[in-house]
């Protein structure tokens, strides 16, 4: 009973505080929330919404091929979007396909979390030499957009690997390409509040009772400085969904035959003068609604978190 | 001043010198050049040979040292797609994209500074508003997404605009420049905007985020107590200071506008570096790849070196040297 109680006066506090106040107040917010939520659940259970498989070749039948939506003329609401090339219908590979780019975009966030934030508590707490070479290596990186250390890292490991080997392993090497190229903000957001926290009297105190380093990083100093780490990933999370989508549509993100939105939106490119918008157009939307939600919730919480604008 | 110029020049050395190693060390380690200029058919004796012949045995050091030396000529090796020498692909292709950038960068400062202006002179009326709500969904969207909306428009359900291409060059020198003739200008607009949109949202909150804070200072509550004209504290006091940050900001994008051209080219098929360098990207041809890092890695350092230089020269308070003489 005890252990009830106390989730429900968690929950309590949780809705009598500020950021749910600031939460409820913004109609905007609650608004890309709720389309987050939803995308969040039609990746998650995509395989028991779509109303077709659109990867299980058997069930494909080419005589369905280019259907356009079904408000138009020809048109079936078996194939709500329409359909593409080889009869796969819209509608179902963009909740394939959202499932795709999700996970991508979060693991990538993930691992560029994990590596960021590790390195920023050992660059800020230990600080001397392997101080210097962390941020120079982040400064170096740091003036190079994103898009093109995430191309380089892919094309060096398709110049390793062979052609079918990379396909098995594409989403992977995805997720490492896009996250090595977002740690640095992270890095340098901890690094800096560890330099301010390591003075404070928690510090020392604990210092003082003999923890080890280590212990000290991650029990009393990792709390204290992931509000702004937080707020990054938010924000982060929509640009890696960005990136993605644009290195499929380059053709050298996932393999077309576990398409995300960045690559139907690629195969769609190849129809638009023949007439056939519907293939590239419904995943563009459904990618750009995605994140603008996303985008939406990074800006609220950046704000939300802000002392200085309360 | 002079040791600020001298430290600057450093580090800008230094990075160019690590770029220079990711990109040497490409070259030695992923693939085997030997394998990539002979194919299958050589016995291994003569590989062995052929090895020794190029100097591929000597330590790391000097064949960087022989790398940074080739490379400072201009000579980048040869292309494993092309069987040319990755120099004279560059060489043909930059033109197309530097163009494509300054028109960008110079279209997105020619809209997003007059619409900050507005947005931050008059926040509440309805245009400004209208001008934060576009350009937010305008930083949401993919730039790749943006190009193909605007050919969805103007070239498929109006057929107004060339979607692909760079139209009739003319060539001056080794240059070809595409700004000299009609179809060219036309074949430049959508490319451009594709391009330059995302800098615009981004200049013009820059922009309007200025004029907001320096409106509320003293000097133009001053200015305007001196009975001086709406036209003369918005433009003459205001937005003269608003500029530093404007101009800084940028020239900074600028490299990050060079970088992105390769999304823009490979959406409308414009033949310069960046389209190059997604093509090399498929086939694994690291000779362009590196010389494509290298030189995206120079523009950067220059412009940002330029950048910093010229902020120093623009803004006293960052002058040491005034400030220790001030106190």
């Amino acid at each position: 009973m005890a252990a009830v109680d106390h989730i429900a006066d968690r929950f309590r506090r949780a809705l009598d505080s500020d950021i749910y106040y600031s939460f409820r107040q913004s109609r905007l917010t609650m608004l890309s929330a709720l389309v987050t939520l939803l995308f969040l659940a039609a990746a998650a259970f995509a395989p028991w919404i779509a109303p077709h498989n659109p990867f299980d070749l058997a069930s494909l039948d080419l005589s369905n091929a280019l259907k356009p939506p079904f408000w138009m003329e020809d048109g079936t609401l078996a194939f709500p979007f329409g359909s593409d090339d080889q009869g796969r219908d819209v509608f179902s590979t963009i909740l394939f396909g959202a499932r795709i780019s999700l996970m991508v975009g979060l693991f990538s966030v993930v691992f560029a979390l994990l590596l960021g934030v590790s390195l920023g508590l050992i660059s800020g707490y230990v600080g001397g030499v392997v101080d210097s070479i962390i941020m120079r290596i982040a400064d170096v990186q740091l003036s190079f957009p994103a898009i093109l250390i995430a191309l380089m890292i892919d094309g060096v490991v398709r110049g390793i690997v062979s052609g079918q080997e990379y396909e098995r392993i594409a989403v992977f090497v995805l997720v490492v390409a896009i996250g090595l190229s977002f740690w640095v903000q992270y890095a340098r957001t901890v690094r800096g509040s560890v330099l301010v926290e390591r003075n404070k009297e928690y510090v020392q105190a604990a210092r003082v009772v003999g923890l080890s380093p280590t212990l000290i990083m991650i029990r009393h100093v990792l709390p204290n400085v992931m509000g702004p780490v937080l707020v990054i990933a938010t924000i982060n999370l929509a640009i890696a969904i960005i990136l993605e989508a644009t290195l499929s549509f380059l053709g050298i993100g996932v393999p077309p035959t576990t398409p995300s939105l960045g690559t139907l939106i690629n195969i769609g490119n190849n129809y638009l003068f023949s007439g056939q918008w519907w293939i590239t157009l419904f995943p563009g939307l459904a990618l750009a609604v995605l994140v603008l939600a996303v985008n939406l919730l990074g800006d609220w919480l950046r704000d939300a978190l802000n002392p200085k604008l309360r | 001043m002079i040791a600020f110029v001298i430290r600057r020049l450093l580090q800008s050395v230094l990075v160019m010198l690590t770029v220079a190693f990711v990109a040497f060390s490409l070259f030695n380690y992923v693939g085997d050049p030997i394998q990539a200029m002979v194919g299958q058919d050589v016995s291994l004796a003569d590989r062995a040979q052929l090895r020794k012949q190029l100097g591929l045995e000597d330590p790391v050091i000097i064949r960087f040292a022989r790398f940074v030396g080739n490379a400072l000529e201009g000579n980048f090796g040869v292309s494993y797609r092309m069987q040319e020498p990755v120099g004279r692909l560059i060489r043909e292709r930059l033109p197309a994209s530097l163009e494509l950038s300054f028109i960008a960068a110079a279209f997105a400062l020619l809209a997003g500074v007059p619409m900050g202006v507005y947005s931050g002179l008059y926040p509440r009326r309805w245009l400004s508003r209208l001008f934060l709500s576009v350009s937010l969904v305008g930083a949401a969207l993919p730039t790749f997404l943006i190009g193909i909306l605007l050919i969805v428009f103007f070239a498929v359900l109006l057929p107004l605009l060339p979607s692909f291409g760079r139209g009739d060059v003319v060539k001056i020198g080794w240059w070809s420049t595409g700004l000299l003739t009609a179809s060219g200008l036309k074949a430049l607009i959508m490319p451009a905007i594709t391009l330059g949109l995302f800098q615009v949202t981004l200049i013009m909150r820059l922009v309007r985020a200025e004029i907001l804070e320096v409106m509320r200072t003293d000097y133009i509550k001053f200015a305007r107590a001196r009975g001086l004209t709406n036209r003369a504290v918005h433009y003459g006091h205001a937005l003269k200071n608003t500029l530093v940050p404007v101009i800084t900001i940028t020239g900074l994008q600028l490299g990050q506008i060079i970088a992105f051209s390769i999304i823009t080219e490979t959406v409308f098929n414009w033949p310069g570096m960046g389209l190059l360098f997604v093509q090399s990207l498929q086939f694994a041809d690291i000779p362009v790849m590196a010389t494509y890092l290298v030189l995206i890695a120079f523009f950067i350092v220059v412009i940002n070196l330029v950048a910093d230089l010229l902020y120093f020269a623009v803004d006293p308070r960052l002058r040491s040297d005034v400030a220790t003489k001030a106190h």
